[in-house]
């Protein structure tokens, strides 16, 4: 069924639109766009959306997800996880290879796939691990994994730390065009400790780590781009420290992109006073002038994406000692309202915030999608950004609630989701 | 004066009447240990859990003295001894505690933000009877109690704590413990011990013993916790560390001449203090000891309910 969008406000970054018009989907693919778009004679076999008062934009991308299947179905699944999104207003998420088993092969990529179409709610494009088994210690399939579907190559939570075998990481995955994604961590300084070092860690008592232990991996991993000309994207940043490297390699001409999540543009290491474990995140939440340097970093482009990392975790991992508590957020379903909150505050333009959400990280990716263009596969997101609601179990379609703003109000919603065509979420 | 608090979690949130208020009420309560008949009626009917997650003689003892001494219905739970080693979480361990409706919980256990998780979950009254490297409030309150029976005013005072500070819980709670109450805090150690922040929480930071320890009127030195590093490397081996910041017989010159010598307990003799100074006549680290029951007795009460001017009265 055709479906139009009616007088919405529809933002476009990928042609710099920003205007008050009307969206027509026919067979899977966007047909008319904008304020000029002509309008169907006939509209009895047509789903009409009203956009009066909304944002229509184009689906939103999320590079940095962990959908938990295989292993861990308890937390999320690709059904589950796809169902967050939609209702987030994700038509496309990129699932981290942290899996049991891991994603290192194209056996569990294809399975990944197969889930994921299964559910039919939004486009999951997988990221592999870089190498075996996500040890760090030799390479994994990347040219199988590539042919089978995965976009880009990480070991996530992991960082390798060989940097010998960092090189050939990059050599390899520049082989077969995609790029490497570092979680960096220098994990002999971070110690897996729960906070940012600095007064407030003092002061709560808590093991630290201070973010060196996240720059000096950047660091080294700049330096080997340099040498291997490899195309690097460096994951979640969370200090002013790393969007200055990432902000000089950037002017020197190496092929680096970088990413944020919207929960470290919004907190700093003060929300980890309660000792909530919805707070405990890696990288930890960092300064107020950390924050600054990364709100700054995304407004002037530095950090090309804002992700949610959404990592799911239950009672089970969460209702713990802050020490003993797992690391994660969720943030497929409140990234929306986190945005426009920022918005609201002045702290970053709409425009470039849908950039950041759309065509920014289908760049960083050599990815389709990010665009409402004539002839583009119709992702299309409606949002309600006065609409109020409260985020809860109920609520929220992830099977995990693990958020700060757990049992808070916000303001701004999805009210539709088109993927490839269809409506697959409306409220 | 009046006693707000319905947990003690730390001395963090307490003012510095806070502070006067169970200085003063332990003072009160002192006399009941000189007794013959060691036992006053005051906690008659209540229950209290000591909950030890984490090993411990000298606290544990000492509440459990101070639960007797008021007559309070004590039980304790050591770490050994209880589900935790069958996997049972602290939150479910504390439910199944709440159900016999206990009426305070105190607490010790090796995460930091432990009892304010309790806190949060329980109606009990939680006691922290220290939470990792956060705070220890009972051991910085008989610590004031120790000072205030030798010296005539807090404001003023230089007290220097010496050794590791970024692991200790009690260098944190007697680093904000006695600036409420107007002293001067220095912290001494090498720098793998001294996290940042210490200077903007209220201490003046050295890694010159010696200079920090000039002309102080308290030194405090701290035991070496070797089995909370983790593997850390924060000092060569114990003997440089001796060397260098032991509170030795020459070292000890440089204090202020009726300066006291305190140690939180178990001393590791040789270590971070020589024998012939833990035990000189500067020492009051048995004193600390003793008054470790008086503080213990008033923050019960305290925590029951009791009001602080009721037993000012009685005297």
């Amino acid at each position: 069924m055709d479906i139009l969008i009616k007088n919405g406000r529809i933002i476009d970054p990928s042609r710099n639109m920003d205007e008050k018009g009307h969206v027509l989907i026919s067979n899977g693919k966007i047909k008319e766009c904008g304020k000029e778009a002509k309008l169907p004679t006939q509209t009895s076999d047509i789903r009409v959306i009203d956009g009066e008062g909304k944002l229509v934009l184009p689906g939103l991308i999320d590079m940095h997800t962990h959908l938990r299947e295989p292993g861990e179905e308890y937390k999320e699944d690709i059904a589950s996880g796809s169902a967050a999104a939609s209702a987030g207003g994700f038509t496309t998420i990129c699932c981290m290879p942290n899996t049991n088993p891991a994603n290192d092969c194209r056996a569990v990529t294809r399975l990944i796939l197969e889930k994921a179409k299964e559910s039919g709610l939004c486009r999951v494009l997988p990221i592999g691990a870089m190498t075996k088994e996500r040890k760090g210690e030799s390479l994994a399939e990347m040219g199988e994994m590539v042919e089978s579907g995965c976009v880009a190559f990480s070991d996530d939570g992991d960082c390798v730390s060989n940097s010998g075998l960092m090189r050939r990481v990059l050599e390899y995955a520049k082989t077969f065009g995609v790029p490497a994604i570092q979680h960096c961590e220098d994990k002999k300084i971070s110690r897996d400790a729960p906070m940012h070092e600095g007064v407030l860690s003092t002061r709560a008592g808590l093991a630290s780590q201070p973010s060196v232990a996240e720059t000096s991996m950047l660091y080294r991993d700049l330096e080997l781009v340099r040498l291997t000309g490899a195309r690097y994207h460096a994951a979640h940043i969370s200090c002013a420290e790393s969007v200055e490297l990432i902000r000089r390699a950037k002017s020197q001409g190496l092929p680096v992109t970088a990413e944020v999540t919207i929960n470290h543009l919004t907190y700093t290491d003060a929300v980890c006073m309660d000792y909530d474990t919805n707070t405990k995140v890696n990288p930890p939440f960092r300064t107020k002038a950390d924050r600054a340097a990364l709100r700054d970093g995304l407004k002037d482009g530095t950090i090309d994406a804002l992700v949610t990392d959404h990592a799911p975790h239950t009672s089970i991992e969460k209702a713990l000692e802050y020490d003993y508590a797992s690391f994660g957020i969720i943030g497929l379903e409140t990234i929306v309202p986190m945005g426009l909150a920022l918005v609201e505050e002045g702290i970053i333009e709409l425009k470039r915030l849908v950039e950041a959400l759309t065509t920014a990280p289908a760049k960083v990716l050599s990815i389709d999608g990010g665009t409402l263009a004539v002839g583009a596969p119709a992702d299309v997101v409606v949002i309600d950004k006065n609409a109020k609601w409260t985020v809860d179990e109920t609520t929220l379609r992830s099977k995990s609630s693990n958020t700060p703003l757990l049992g808070k109000e916000v303001q701004g919603r999805v009210t539709a989701t088109v993927y490839n065509g269809s409506l697959v979420h409306s409220v | 004066m009046e006693f707000k608090h319905r947990h003690l979690l730390g001395i963090e949130p307490l003012s510095r009447d806070d502070l006067h208020i169970i200085l003063n009420l332990a003072d009160s309560f002192k006399e009941i240990s000189r007794r013959r008949i060691k036992k006053v009626p005051t906690l008659r009917g209540r229950t209290v859990v000591n909950l030890f997650m984490e090993p411990s003689t000298r606290t544990r003892v000492s509440f459990e003295i101070a639960q007797k001494r008021l007559s309070a219905d004590s039980t304790n739970i050591s770490v050994a001894a209880s589900s935790v080693v069958k996997g049972e979480t602290l939150l479910d361990t504390a439910t199944n505690l709440e159900a016999m409706n206990p009426d305070i919980i105190v607490i010790r256990h090796k995460a930091a933000g432990s009892p304010h998780f309790l806190a949060r979950e329980v109606n009990a009254s939680i006691v922290n009877a220290g939470d990792g490297f956060h705070e220890h409030p009972t051991q910085a309150l008989l610590d004031c109690l120790t000072i205030k029976d030798h010296k005539s005013d807090f404001e003023g005072l230089k007290v220097a704590i010496v050794g590791d500070i970024a692991h200790s819980r009690v260098a944190h709670s007697n680093i904000m413990a006695l600036s409420k109450l107007g002293s001067e805090v220095r912290v001494a150690g090498p720098a793998t011990m001294l996290q940042p922040g210490l200077d903007e929480l209220g201490a003046k930071v050295f890694t010159d013993v010696e200079a920090a320890i000039e002309g102080v009127d308290v030194v405090m030195a701290l035991r070496i916790q070797q089995e909370r590093l983790g593997g850390d490397s924060l000092f060569a081996n114990t003997r440089e560390y001796a060397r260098k910041y032991g509170l030795n017989r020459e070292r000890i010159e440089l204090i202020h001449p009726e300066g006291l010598v305190m140690h939180p307990g178990p001393i590791n003799r040789g270590v971070e203090i020589t024998p012939d100074v833990a035990d000189g006549k500067r020492s009051v680290i048995l004193e600390q000891v003793a008054n470790g029951v008086a503080i213990r007795m008033a923050v019960l009460y305290l925590m029951a309910g009791g009001s602080p001017d009721d037993i000012a009265n009685q005297k």
